[in-house]
């Protein structure tokens, strides 16, 4: 790893985020006729604190209760050779009826669009939701599959050897969106 | 490197026995089956993670409630499970193990799980597969690990911790897997662990492996937090190893009587099959101390989580060179890299 450029080019802050967050909630309410039967389900790890932000944000506009979940797509990926990564499975949960629910699935990057294809067979194992909406911090572009996310926080047109780094302050010690060339240097 | 990666899937190649596990292993382990018991209680029973894997079920010793527990973990993983008992195999022909080996080799199976009246047979099996994991089931006297870990699992949630407990094993420890995997386990975990026999089974060289030896129920059951009933065989009898089960039982029955008075917070646990009325009574068996129930519960996800840890272990054994894409990359080193970028 030495020889990779080491620049990291910040295009989210931590203010844009806060707004987009904002907005995004907005824009859900609006779109739903309020906040009754959705629920807000974070892909682990950072689309969990994310849509913990979220979840707070609608009940502060709407002042009612609204279900929160998560979901860990570890057993529901489709590629179990590249598992070197793959941290502790830590489960499902999903405290509500999933059946005739819109559940509104957050992440934070939108890339190929494979992860969010694991989450909606993880969510359809509990039921029979009306409909799933996604929203999704970054959209990096660069589809594999046909998905599309329905409220987005920014658009960042990148090249597949670029790399986008959300860091949140539940996780991380620095809160940010953050680019970099994968590219290696010339030496 | 946060401490949930401190453990790489690679780190578990096959499961031969609790003895050599590390704490982190065997706690990751068990962290893995907690989540696996959500599967189990949901409408569908299933997840994908292992489709197109294969697991041989390879029992040359009668087995109903192993086999079918490790049957059922390998198909809720979505892996395929083929059951091969010894009546039906070539091993009745003559065959010898190695030759087994390698005739399950060439049918490539994942993993293979296997059961043996000899001990040590899933080392010999696993030294002669190159490309597959191995489940030990229990062989002969020397371990049966995943029942250790269902055991451990099941004190786990029923006390809230395992951590600080004593362990007491009743009945045949002498021929018993079951107990020298939950020695081993719950040493590794420095727990205190107590065998309570005749001095025919419970020997003096249990001490050598960090067991209290006692040949009277009411001392060692003495502020018990788990008692763990073993059968008494009956295969042994003629041995001469206890001259009755009759009078076996009158010294060493788990009684409601002797827990309530000694070890009154005790849970009981029994890897079954037992024998009512002789090793335990029909009131400890179904009464709020027993978790036995639980323990068959737990088995599934146990041998569910090992199966999986296994698989994920060969395949990132197999892409160790390969490209895991930028997705895939892991978090810690990213972030760490982009710590370091901003404070240079």
């Amino acid at each position: 790893m030495t020889d990779v450029a080491k620049e990291w080019k910040q295009v989210l802050a931590k203010d844009q985020i806060r707004r987009s967050v904002t907005r995004i909630s907005h824009e859900i309410l609006e779109r739903n006729g309020g906040a009754k039967n959705i629920a807000i389900v974070g892909i682990r790890t950072r689309g969990e604190h994310l849509a913990k932000r979220i979840h707070e944000k609608i009940i502060a506009i709407e002042s009612t209760e609204v279900p929160l979940g998560v979901v860990d797509i570890t057993l529901y990926r489709d590629d179990l050779s590249n598992s070197s990564d793959q941290p502790l499975v830590r489960g499902t949960d999903l405290p509500f009826n999933v059946d005739k629910r819109v559940i509104v699935l957050v992440d934070d990057v939108l890339y190929t669009g494979r992860t969010v294809r694991s989450a909606l067979d993880a969510i359809i194992d509990f039921g029979r939701p009306k409909a799933v909406q996604l929203a999704v911090l970054v959209d990096r572009g660069h589809r594999e599959l046909p998905i599309r996310a329905d409220y987005v926080g920014k658009s960042i047109p990148t090249a597949a050897h670029e790399m986008v780094q959300v860091l949140l302050t539940e996780c991380d010690e620095d809160e940010g969106v953050y680019l970099r060339d994968t590219r290696k240097v010339q030496s | 490197m946060s401490k949930e990666n401190a453990i790489t899937p690679a780190a578990f190649r096959h499961l031969l026995g609790i003895e050599g596990l590390s704490r982190d292993q065997i706690n990751y382990l068990l962290d893995t089956a907690e989540v696996f018991t959500d599967i189990n209680r949901r409408k569908i029973k299933k997840v994908p993670s292992l489709r197109g894997k294969t697991v041989i079920n390879l029992f040359l010793e009668p087995s109903t409630r192993t086999r079918t527990s490790f049957e059922i973990a390998a198909k809720r993983l979505s892996a395929d499970a083929v059951n091969v008992s010894g009546d039906s195999s070539s091993v009745t022909k003559g065959e010898t193990l190695i030759d087994t080996a390698r005739t399950l080799e060439a049918m490539a199976p994942d993993v293979v799980v296997i059961r043996h009246s000899a001990s040590g047979a899933p080392q010999l099996i696993a030294e002669h597969l190159s490309s597959s994991a191995v489940v030990n089931a229990g062989d002969g006297l020397h371990e049966h690990p995943t029942q250790a870990l269902l055991d451990a699992l099941t004190i786990k949630q029923a006390l809230g911790t395992l951590s600080g407990i004593k362990l007491v094993l009743v009945g045949d420890v002498l021929r018993s897997r079951v107990a020298r995997s939950n020695i081993f386990l719950h040493r590794v975990l420095g727990n205190k662990v107590v065998v309570v026999a005749p001095p025919t089974l419970a020997r003096p060289e249990f001490e050598a492996m960090g067991v209290e030896v006692h040949h009277h129920m009411e001392p060692a059951l003495e502020g018990a937090n788990v008692v763990m009933s073993l059968r008494m065989k009956k295969e042994y009898l003629g041995q001469s190893f206890v001259p009755t089960l009759e009078e076996y039982s009158h010294k060493y029955c788990i009684t409601e009587k002797l827990l309530a008075k000694y070890a009154p917070e005790s849970i009981v646990l029994s890897p079954g099959p037992f024998i009512r009325g002789t090793e335990i009574e029909s009131a400890v068996i179904d009464g709020p101390r027993s978790y036995y129930d639980a323990q068959v519960e737990n088995g599934v996800a146990v041998r569910m989580a090992v199966i999986y840890l296994l698989c994920r272990g060969l395949s990132a054994r197999a892409s160790t060179e390969s490209d895991a894409g930028m997705e895939d990359l892991v978090d810690d080193e990213i972030i760490e890299e982009l710590a370091h970028a901003k404070a240079g």
